[in-house]
């Protein structure tokens, strides 16, 4: 079980609201992901769930109990920090054993756990050395086990992957996935990488000065965001958003455009521009095109290459299809 | 070629700090070896020639001797584990956010800054005197019958005269080892539903450990010379004899240079026993 509520919980340090009274169901066995610009108040709402920080007022209810006063030990959940927390001064051993070892538990039990967890995470070989001759992929390993072995009711992520290379990201992007659909535990991952948030996620709640903007799933936020925000945050690269005369022409206030939906032509089109910086990427090229007269650099993101220098003159269509409008206060109109 | 030169003159430019603290260190342990072989007594006939080992011999057959290494390391001992166990509550104390916390930091750290002569007799005469001692006035207060602190209690006296000016020193070094302190690593031992003890034992002691050592180190170091505080309190009487008062008094007292530099060369041994004892137990501690 790790069904987690949260009732109008609100967060003040001081005088300043960090989270306003927010409401926020997580299911059981659910992935949700916390995505949002840094210093949106993701870290501080898991770290509310988690009880390292108290709440100013509201309840969190884990599993139908209120855990809102309950120490961080007590609420059953287990969280993997940033920078990893590893003791520096244990073997790997013993640093996977600790939870273990505090919760008293029978010594083959601990063992027989220990083995269980270095054997999925393929950390057997190293169970003797010390964090510090680890490398960062294998830290983050540890700092998993470390939390498997309680066998939490949810596991907490606090950005687990900033700290890594972009390869080793991405490998262990999948690792966390796979383990979700292994433990089928209920995790909560605090990130500010929408690419981590799309992949990985089965809900998620993109977050902006403390307010919830959307709850939903990734594909839901990518067809159907609920404001320019969420519009502009979800999608890489981002989504062209214009203003003004042009949009008015379209029939809103603000027009979205994600760049994947925009036709692009050497000989005529609706948007006249001048080619600036060209991405080849090999299977995608990113092209940011100026004096559109839009008002804003527009980016268009073709399949496959496409012989554009700067400076040359490129037409652009938008699929009408596919355009998301937004009124006078930035929400979606259908 | 700009290397070698650059080199050469860097040798050129240390020398002078080089050649001047090898004649620092030098010329008085060659001298006190010079005169441990020598009788050698300033006001009974100066330098009457060369006596072999005799010095060393005496020195080590003297009554005093023995008690007097034993006081040397009570006292080191004494002050090294009530300054280390003060010093990381304290340095965890001063470690909490609390008003005023630069000022309350200044203070505690104060101590260290009164020199020893001073800080002994401030402590002999306000507090430990029997007449008119704060502590005597504290004895009475409940009924008492005051101490004479340095008659009764003469080593501890000491010990605790020592340790309250070296408390500082041992907090101010453990307090930025725990300002160092990775503060998710505690958080995540919280989870891990470790008791406050239990964080204390198992995350922040092992933190401190090379810290603690750095503090055990230098201390010893210090700690084997003290004299000041002896001098001005019991004068060596009442069983506070130390190694180094020992010397001195073999040299000041009885005037003989060459069975004080005899002792010098011990008190060189004693500390480079101490040191490798040390650095067997806590030297590991050292390594990152």
């Amino acid at each position: 079980m790790g069904r987690i509520v949260l009732e109008k919980v609100q967060k003040k340090f001081g005088e300043v609201e960090v989270i306003p009274p927010l409401d926020l169901t997580i299911e059981d066995g659910e992935f949700t992901v916390f995505v949002g610009p840094s210093g949106c108040g993701k870290s501080t709402l898991l770290r509310l769930i988690a009880g390292l920080e108290d709440t100013t007022s509201g309840r969190i209810v884990i599993d139908d109990a209120d855990a809102t006063e309950v120490p961080p030990a007590k609420r059953g959940l287990a969280m993997v920090f940033q920078s990893y927390a590893l003791y520096p001064h244990m073997s790997v051993r013993k640093n996977i054993a600790f939870p273990m070892k505090m919760a008293k538990m029978p010594e083959d039990e601990q063992n027989r756990r220990i083995e269980a967890a270095a054997k999925a995470l393929n950390l057997t070989d190293y169970l003797d050395r010390k964090p510090g001759q680890l490398s960062g992929g294998q830290r983050q390993r540890v700092a998993i086990g470390r939390s498997i072995v309680r066998e939490p009711s949810a596991f907490l992520f606090d950005e687990p992957l900033s700290n890594l290379d972009a390869a080793l990201r991405v490998g262990m992007r999948l690792e966390i996935s796979e383990l979700h659909e292994r433990l089928k535990t209920t995790m909560i991952y605090v990130t500010h990488d929408q690419v981590e948030a799309m992949t990985m996620a089965d809900k998620i709640v993109v977050l902006r000065a403390g307010h919830i903007e959307q709850v939903g799933s990734p594909l839901e936020l990518y067809h159907k965001p609920r404001n320019e925000f969420v519009a502009g945050f979800i999608g890489s690269p981002k989504m062209n958003i214009i203003h003004g005369e042009e949009a008015q022409k379209l029939g809103a206030t603000g027009v979205g455009i994600r760049p994947e939906h925009i036709d692009v032509s050497k000989t005529d089109g609706m948007w006249k521009g001048r080619v600036g910086v060209a991405e080849h990427l090999g299977s995608d090229t990113f092209i940011h095109v100026h004096d559109t007269g839009l008002g804003e650099m527009i980016t268009v993101r073709i399949t496959g290459d496409i012989e554009a220098r700067h400076g040359d003159t490129i037409y652009l269509t938008p699929q009408m299809d596919q355009l998301h409008k937004f009124d006078q206060q930035g929400l979606r109109v259908e | 070629m700009a290397t070698q030169h650059s080199r050469s003159a860097a040798r050129l430019m240390m020398a002078p700090a080089v050649v001047l603290l090898l004649g620092w260190m030098l010329v008085p342990l060659t001298m006190t070896l010079w005169f441990s072989f020598k009788k050698y007594l300033p006001l009974r006939g100066g330098d009457l020639g060369w006596v072999g080992f005799d010095n060393y011999v005496r020195f080590v057959t003297s009554s005093s001797f023995w008690p007097s290494v034993w006081t040397t390391l009570t006292i080191v001992g004494g002050v090294l584990i009530i300054t280390i166990v003060l010093g990381v509550l304290l340095a965890i104390l001063l470690n909490q956010p609390m008003w005023g916390q630069g000022i309350v930091r200044i203070l505690v750290i104060a101590p260290f800054f009164v020199m020893p002569t001073v800080s002994a007799l401030v402590w002999k005469n306000m507090f430990m005197d029997p007449v008119n001692g704060l502590f005597a006035h504290l004895w009475k207060f409940f009924g008492a019958e005051p101490m004479v602190w340095l008659t009764e209690a003469s080593l501890e006296s000491i010990i605790l005269i020592v340790s309250w000016q070296w408390l500082p020193f041992a907090t101010l070094i453990l307090l930025t080892a725990i300002q160092s302190l990775d503060g998710e690593q505690l958080e995540a031992s919280e989870m891990d539903g470790a008791t406050p003890l239990a964080r204390f034992g198992y995350i922040v002691l092992p933190h401190l450990g090379r810290a603690i050592t750095i503090v055990l180190l230098i201390q010893t170091i210090f700690l084997l010379s003290i004299f000041a505080e002896i001098f001005v309190t019991t004068q060596g009487a009442f069983g506070t004899k130390t190694l180094t008062y020992l010397i001195f008094q073999r040299v000041l007292e009885s005037q003989n240079i060459g069975l004080g530099s005899a002792g010098g060369v011990y008190a060189i041994i004693l500390a480079n026993i101490v040191a490798i004892f040390l650095m067997r137990i806590v030297g590991k501690n050292l390594d990152a």
